[in-house]
């Protein structure tokens, strides 16, 4: 199939997903009337909402935030991950591989555990996820590139797996302090995408929107790259500039996102692993289709988390991993056997 | 006075300090509670002298011992050099109970209570268990008449409007099931998490949505101090000024404290959500 073929169903994907997650939650509205609330937003139609004060406010101030919210998250954990592989050369590698989650939640237990109570904690968590997370990961560059010697990226990662403990050693001895706090942080800690309206979107967007766009620009060098760190200089691609600007775009993006929904798993690792196996391995369609497919995975599991025990709510990381792994599972087999014919 | 008659007091002091002192010796003169909610009540039944530490949650009230035990990651040796003839826990993560039986230690064990009868049955077990068997009952008599006489003030009229109770801001609540559903009953109010609890654990984390459509009535925040929610944060959260409790200030808010436990401060818990039908019938 080819490139364009592929982005015109990843698209179609994801625009499906996007009125999939407006249209299904716990408060029923109707797709006629959805479509209409839809319509009276726009200008010169002259059309008014059907909708009670109620449902619009559901479907407005809290549905399609959330949905945004889902897509943006989804995308660059997806983007993040494929990067992350690429510049790695490591199928393992996700986007908390250099220690951004361990330190985000470092960060977060810190703002909970320490700040004056009192303090509405929703607004404080993602600053300090935020922070704690660029630490970590500055961290583990910082004694990543004093190792002398070895495959530069290998040495990346081990200092990351470094970090990581380190950092997760110091949470939990914080956490075990304050006991008190513990539930909060682990809410946090399983991922959920929090409804706090349209102040998340806006200030998750600039974020997801430049990381992309960097990772994006650099696709065809990560093809270079792929063919090992000499082959990739001897063809004049400065290996050391280009792995340390997508991974600063990766891991700024997954930062914030991570300051905002928490950890949600699995995704950064599946969704471009299902898409390698699917459509191949090249970064120039595999960049894109991450940020599409992630998008629109996020999207769909988070309407599972709002509708499978509704009107209660599943934490959207639990979601992830148990319909994401039996879905990867199904994509080994079939690629297998597509490989096979 | 005759000699006579000072010979008679003076028998009559001493017969008195043996007998007080007899009952002092069968009391527990050292007690160690890693329970927030029975610090509380050993220091409302005229046990509080007999506590010598308590978990680091227990912040109430103000004469209760400042030690940092932990309740929920307890070390038999940390509670044994404090040398107790009572352990009162609420909880018993990692065989606890067991291990402090082993070295001797009696122990009592009263569970998160689930309903009235239990918070009555847990304070009366209490004073029997401290020598205070008497206070006990004088409290538990006192909480009945309190709590009956707010709930007869505020009157059937409450009957059919609808509750959300609010533990934490990622919406987890509270079901009719718990300890804290029972005090809605009383006012004859509707839980709104009851439809959402499929698990059956009695604390679900409902949908933002579910909450802005069900529109609750009364909104009871148990998370004021951990996570500094207020009417006005309340009012803040995106869809949420559809709510006919915030549109009415019908906004209860419970020191968290009072709202995790279930010991003598219920009374206040309950005045709390009185005040709110009270306030939501003048508007």
């Amino acid at each position: 199939m080819s490139a364009r073929l592929w982005l015109v169903g990843a698209v179609a994907l994801l625009a499906a997903s996007l009125v999939t997650g407006a249209l299904v939650g716990p408060a029923h509205i109707g797709l006629g009337p959805a479509l209409q609330s839809v319509a009276a937003k726009l200008p010169f139609l002259h059309v008014h909402s059907p909708l009670s004060g109620p449902d619009e406010s559901i479907l407005w101030d809290i549905r399609m935030p959330r949905v945004v919210l889902g897509a943006l998250v989804g995308a660059m954990l997806a983007v993040a991950g494929a990067s992350y592989q690429g510049v790695f050369r490591n199928p393992l590698a996700d986007p908390y591989l250099l220690g951004v989650a361990a330190g985000a939640g470092l960060g977060a237990t810190i703002a909970v555990v320490y700040l004056p109570s009192g303090l509405d904690y929703q607004s404080v968590l993602p600053p300090a996820a935020f922070a704690g997370g660029a630490v970590a990961v500055a961290a583990a560059y910082a004694i990543g590139r004093t190792a002398a010697g070895g495959s530069a990226g290998a040495t990346l990662v081990l200092a990351g797996v470094t970090v990581a403990s380190f950092f997760t050693a110091i949470q939990t001895f914080v956490q075990q302090q304050h006991s008190d706090t513990l539930q909060e942080v682990y809410s946090w800690i399983l991922g959920r995408l929090p409804s706090s309206g349209w102040r998340d979107v806006l200030i998750l967007l600039p974020y997801v929107a430049v990381a992309s766009i960097g990772i994006l620009l650099h696709r065809r060098l990560l093809d270079v790259l792929s063919v090992g760190d000499e082959e990739a200089a001897s063809l004049g691609v400065h290996v050391g500039r280009v792995r340390l600007v997508v991974v600063v775009c990766a891991t700024i993006g997954t930062a914030a996102a991570v300051a905002v929904s928490g950890l949600i798993g699995f995704v950064g690792i599946i969704v471009p692993h299902a898409i390698r196996l699917v459509a191949g391995p090249s970064y120039r369609l595999l960049l894109p289709l991450s940020i599409l497919v992630g998008a629109s995975f996020l999207v769909l599991t988070d309407v599972i988390a709002r509708t499978a025990l509704s009107p209660a709510e599943l934490p959207i990381g639990v979601v992830t991993a148990f319909f994401g792994a039996p879905f990867f599972a199904i994509v080994l087999r079939t690629s297998r056997r597509m490989a096979s014919t | 006075m005759s000699r006579l008659g000072l010979g008679l007091l003076v028998a009559l002091v001493l017969a008195l300090a043996a007998a007080s002192g007899s009952t002092a010796a069968a009391a527990p003169k050292r007690i160690v509670s890693l329970s927030a909610t029975a610090t509380e009540t050993l220091f409302a039944i005229g046990a509080g002298k007999q506590v010598v530490a308590v978990d680091a949650q227990s912040d109430y009230p103000k004469q209760a011992p400042r030690t940092r035990l932990s309740y929920t990651n307890p070390n038999v040796e940390a509670i044994a050099a404090y040398k107790p003839d009572l352990v009162i826990v609420e909880y018993d993560p990692n065989g606890i109970v067991a291990s402090l039986r082993r070295v001797g230690i009696h122990v009592l064990a009263q569970k998160a209570a689930r309903t009235f009868a239990d918070v009555y049955g847990q304070i009366r077990q209490l004073g029997a268990a401290t020598g205070h068997a008497a206070q006990a009952g004088a409290l538990v008599t006192r909480m009945k008449t309190r709590i009956a006489a707010l709930v007869a003030k505020a009157g059937p009229r409450a009957n059919g409007l609808s509750v959300y109770h609010e533990l934490e801001p990622d919406l987890y609540s509270a079901t009719s099931t718990t300890f804290i559903g029972q005090i809605y009953k009383l006012f004859g109010l509707r839980n709104i998490a009851d439809a959402a609890d499929t698990g059956g654990t009695g604390y679900p984390k409902l949908s933002p949505e579910y909450i802005v459509s069900q529109s609750p009535d009364v909104i009871v925040l148990g998370d004021v101090r951990c996570c500094g929610q207020t009417a006005k944060t309340v009012a803040a959260r995106p869809g949420w000024g559809q709510i006919s409790a915030v549109k009415t200030g019908t906004i209860v808010r419970v020191d968290d404290s009072i709202a995790s436990r279930w010991g003598p401060r219920i009374v206040d818990f309950v005045r709390a959500v009185a005040a709110g039908l009270a306030h939501l019938r003048g508007t």
